[in-house]
């Protein structure tokens, strides 16, 4: 009985996981600047590979791959921020115009 | 703050005597190592700790909360045919001044709903953020400054 609940909470994770992998990869190309863009890939891309990771944790159901599992989301957590924000922060720095939609740009008012 | 970092390093000596680099084993000893300060807590004056040590995992409970959220709306955004976009770089007033914290604070505006940290002003009195529906960016401000940055400085101070 156990065993298959565990096995469905699996299944159910590895899908929902790769369901916001998916909607990510979406992201990237349907949304129109690279700032937007960072949105899509910063979190359904985190949210994505967590749940994933913690489908492979669930599966071995041993405690040293569920450390390595939960040490491998919490530095995706760390470092996927960190990179949206250092692309979004080059891609403004080089002049990469936000999308003509855009509503307002402060930084550039604080820079002028 | 020193109250966790000694407790984070007697729960990394813990594992290296005890042998066992399990996460379990840690946990333990973390728990170990607070109750030990918890006992020469009078002589270490840092009786706030188990205060703070809520208020931190309160602030962990919420970011869970918003990035599960924050992945979501971004779902239905991107599966929508057709996307209202009305993005916008807005500055916001800080009110936190430690560098960690600023780090901590723009880390964790990335992975909530709608918004993105893109630069901090030269005087670190100001965080530039990306906002995907930036119609109104008075909102977003004001959930920011009673949300997360409340909660870190009750955590951190």
């Amino acid at each position: 009985m156990i065993e298959v609940l565990i096995a469905l909470l699996t299944a159910l994770l590895i899908l929902v996981g790769a369901g916001f992998a998916l909607v990510a990869a979406v992201g990237l190309t349907r949304l129109p600047d690279v700032y937007t863009r960072m949105h899509a890939a910063s979190k359904a891309g985190t949210v994505g590979s967590g749940l994933m990771l913690l489908a492979v944790a669930l599966h071995a159901g041993d405690l040293s791959t569920l450390a390595r599992a939960l040490a491998g989301f919490f530095f995706f957590v760390l470092t996927a921020p960190i990179s949206a924000h250092l692309l979004a922060m080059a891609a403004h720095k080089m002049g990469y115009p936000l999308h003509e939609k855009s509503v307002r740009d402060e930084l550039n008012d604080y820079r002028n | 703050m020193t109250t966790y970092i000694l407790s984070l390093v007697f729960a990394v000596i813990w594992v290296a005597v005890t042998g066992s680099a399990t996460l379990h084993n840690l946990i333990f000893g973390f728990a170990l190592s607070t109750l030990s300060l918890w006992i020469v807590r009078e002589q270490m004056s840092a009786r706030g700790y188990w205060q703070r040590m809520g208020r931190f995992l309160s602030l962990l409970a919420l970011f869970f909360k918003e990035l599960a959220l924050s992945a979501w709306k971004v779902a239905v955004l991107v599966m929508n045919p057709r996307m209202e976009l009305k993005p916008g770089i807005f500055a916001y007033p800080l009110t936190v001044d430690r560098d960690f914290e600023i780090t901590l604070l723009a880390n964790l505006i990335t992975l909530t709903p709608g918004t993105l940290s893109v630069d901090v002003s030269q005087d670190r009195r100001t965080l530039f953020v990306h906002a995907i529906d930036c119609s109104d960016a008075e909102a977003v401000k004001r959930d920011i400054a009673t949300g997360f940055e409340r909660k870190i400085m009750e955590a951190f101070r």
